[in-house]
């Protein structure tokens, strides 16, 4: 699904990502973590194709083809999602609109007919039920005035109806309570399939609680320098990052 | 990710044709004997003659204004031709008498004049140039007493209500285009909706500037009569031409006790070349009085067009619980240079204003909101609301508020709102993420930053303004 080798990463001409390497299958659920500064967010943006994010050496290949090559609306076509960790707000476009707007050109891109406004509705409610939102999010408008926790479950409710081949959750359990937790990684859980992969960004151990990740790699300086599994993230949760980054020397 | 703001592709002005059609067209330059032979062509009475000259007499000693923020080589008055006529029947009695050429353009334009062919309940008054060509459905309003016709027909036909209202709204001193305008005004259209009547289709008039270095002065007069209801449209459009060309509309609506006059403006004037050559100079005065108790008038404008736009849509609020709103949306890409706002008076008690300005600056574009709120001595418990909010694309455009209010009774209750936001890098990439282009995502953003006006234009048009502003925002993001 996703290949990323020797990945170098430069924002305003300083160095993030220093050589990275990861590998996801289909089907898989991975995980970084990482302590601030490691470079976390700045992998989750360079694979959506930010562009003040500049890729200096290396390769990322997703389903075989270049991502570098394609712009950011053409590899969410191609089956890339983010789900933000700071959802952006754009006042007057209603919720449904630009994810109707959105999925009919994902469909568009892949040869698919549009979907029409009864169908994208019962489908868009039947997925608002599943996460307990309030149909009334899909009048407003995108983000405006939605509470932490509401931006949050939106942006999984758009990852439900877009049904990316790769999802990736930039620290999307950050700010939110127990119980918004639970809906969000039951949003999540519910997607696995043996097509589908799962790239989930965290700053903490709690969301795996709930999603079990395959994988666990440990971010540190703009590389990798550890992997496990589930395992792992107990050891980080308990210990810090602190062993690590002496271990390798950061 | 690829939005390159500096890069302004050349947007392709879908209206940019123009007609071969016989003219006449009268010689260059501006004075007593042009307005005579206007006069003349329209076959108008003395009265008018004499109304015209005396404009024409006080706008020589008026001096062009220069307190817009827009800059402009001078315009040279004596090089401009004041009237342009299609000189192959210009006075039809049916479809048939008019100039295929002229049908043509108005197919072209999306305006079929056959009225079978018409959006339902929409009647149209086609301005080509000089002449309103035709007028639709006059016979079918005519049943409920409506009277929908060219102000040049009105002033033969209803000869006592021109002489009662021209001039009424929009003094002919009022200021120098206005006094130009009242000097060699052409064509426009008079509604008059009786007492009681609410008007049964939408009215529309569809101006079109065809000839070369020719300017358009239309007069438009609407009068709304104790508890009538009319809801009325304007479109514009002219070709591409190299020289900038001028426009001087006066507009003037009157409501009486009771009467509602909605008045929606969708101006698609030729915006100039990505240099800033070419273009229509748009100088409108328009206002409306709400004479009578509980009258209302409401503005609803779609800039888009012109190469300079002045424009300041007002109400005046004689009546008591009278009501003006004003609603706006003005776009401004490559150099096109936009000045609009409103001016609301307050006279009467309980009067009450709503100001919604949505501005959009791309390109190089600068929009500039200008607005009056005024609450006279007597005006009790009057009410304003003003909200005005600027955007910006890219960082070579520029937005200015210069809001007055002025407050003559303490019992006012104003409400003033301003933002100002640039259209965010992080807001495209989210609808790009998304799987939008970068330039359906500013059509994305920006429709939904004009929601609350469109939302005021009626149906049909609201659709249109829509694509519109699409087609305008086009090279605004590379």
């Amino acid at each position: 699904m996703l290949e990323i080798r020797d990945l170098h990463v430069e924002v305003e001409g300083k160095e993030i990502l220093k050589g990275l390497n990861l590998t996801i299958n289909k089907g898989e659920i991975h995980s970084i973590m990482g302590p601030n500064g490691s470079g976390k967010s700045t992998l989750a943006q360079v694979l959506a194709g930010r562009d003040s994010y500049e890729v200096t050496k290396g390769e990322i290949l997703f389903r075989g083809k270049d991502l570098t090559e394609l712009e950011p609306e053409e590899r969410a076509c191609e089956g890339i999602f983010l789900a933000f960790q700071y959802p952006i707000e754009i006042p007057g476009v209603a919720n449904t609109y630009l994810l109707r707007e959105s999925l009919n050109s994902i469909r568009k891109y892949n040869g698919l007919k549009p979907l029409k406004h009864v169908e994208f509705g019962k489908l868009a409610r039947e997925k608002m039920n599943n996460l307990k939102m309030d149909d009334d999010l899909l009048k407003r408008s995108v983000n405006e005035g939605f509470s932490g926790g509401e931006k949050k479950r939106n942006e999984i409710f758009q990852m439900q109806i877009l049904e990316p081949k790769l999802s990736i959750l930039d620290e999307t359990d950050s700010g939110l309570d127990i119980d918004a937790l639970k809906v969000v990684s039951d949003g999540v859980t519910s997607m696995k399939s043996p097509e589908r992969s799962f790239l989930i960004i965290t700053h903490y151990q709690r969301l795996l609680n709930y999603i079990v990740p395959d994988y666990v790699h440990v971010l540190v300086d703009g590389k990798i320098v550890k992997s496990g599994d589930k395992e792992l993230a107990l050891e980080l949760e308990e210990k810090g990052y602190g062993w690590i980054e002496e271990g390798v020397g950061a | 990710m690829s939005i390159d703001f500096e890069k302004l592709a050349e947007q392709e002005y879908k209206y940019g044709f123009s007609t071969e059609v016989d003219q006449e067209i009268a010689p260059r330059g501006l004075n007593e004997d042009i307005i005579r032979l206007i006069s003349s062509k329209k076959d108008e009475p003395e009265w008018l003659l004499d109304w015209r000259l005396k404009a024409y007499k006080h706008w020589l000693t008026m001096k062009e204004p220069d307190w817009a923020f827009i800059k402009y080589p001078k315009i040279d008055f004596n090089n401009i031709s004041y009237y342009a006529e299609p000189s192959n029947n210009p006075k039809p009695e049916s479809l048939d008498d008019i100039d295929p050429g002229i049908r043509e353009t108005y197919d072209k334009l999306g305006i079929p004049l056959e009225e079978q062919k018409m959006l339902a309940g929409v009647a149209v008054d086609a301005v080509f140039d000089s002449v309103s060509v035709i007028t639709t459905f006059k016979e079918k309003l005519a049943e409920d007493g409506v009277i929908f016709c060219s102000i040049s027909e009105a002033v033969k036909e209803h000869p006592e209500l021109i002489q009662k209202y021209l001039g009424y709204v929009v003094p002919q001193k009022d200021n120098f285009y206005a006094a130009l305008n009242s000097a060699v005004f052409t064509d426009g259209s008079f509604v008059y909706i009786p007492k009681g009547v609410r008007c049964p289709m939408e009215l529309s008039t569809y101006f079109r500037i065809n000839a070369e270095n020719t300017g358009q002065f239309e007069r438009t007069l609407i009068v709304a009569e104790e508890g009538s209801h009319v809801s009325y449209l304007e479109g514009c459009t002219a070709p591409k031409r190299d020289e900038n060309q001028l426009h001087a509309a006066v507009v003037e609506l009157v409501a009486h006790k009771d009467a509602t006059i909605k008045y929606s403006t969708i101006q698609n004037w030729y915006p100039g070349d990505s240099e800033g050559k070419g273009g229509i100079y748009n100088f409108v005065t328009k206002r409306g009085r709400c004479l009578g108790d509980n009258s209302r008038i409401s503005w609803t404008q779609v800039e888009t067009g012109s190469a300079i736009t002045w424009k300041y849509p007002s109400c005046i609020l004689e009546g008591d619980n009278s009501v003006g709103e004003f609603y706006s949306v003005a776009l401004t890409n490559r150099k096109q240079q936009a000045d609009t706002g409103t001016k609301m008076i307050h006279i009467g008690k309980n009067t009450t204003s709503n100001i919604v300005s949505k501005g959009i600056s791309a390109g190089e574009g600068h929009n500039t909101y200008r607005g009056l709120v005024e609450i006279g001595k007597n005006a009790e418990k009057a009410r304003n609301y003003t909200q005005c909010d600027s955007m910006l694309i890219g960082d070579k455009c520029g937005a200015h508020t210069f809001p007055y209010i002025e407050v003559k009774n303490s019992t006012a209750h104003m409400e003033h709102e301003a933002s100002t936001s640039k259209i965010g890098e992080d807001q495209i990439f989210y609808c790009q993420q998304r799987g939008l282009s970068a330039e359906d995502a500013v059509s994305l953003i920006v429709n939904g930053f004009c929601k609350d006006v469109f939302k005021e234009l009626p149906f049909e048009f609201a659709v249109e303004a829509e694509k519109l502003l699409s087609v305008s925002l086009e090279g605004s993001v590379g």
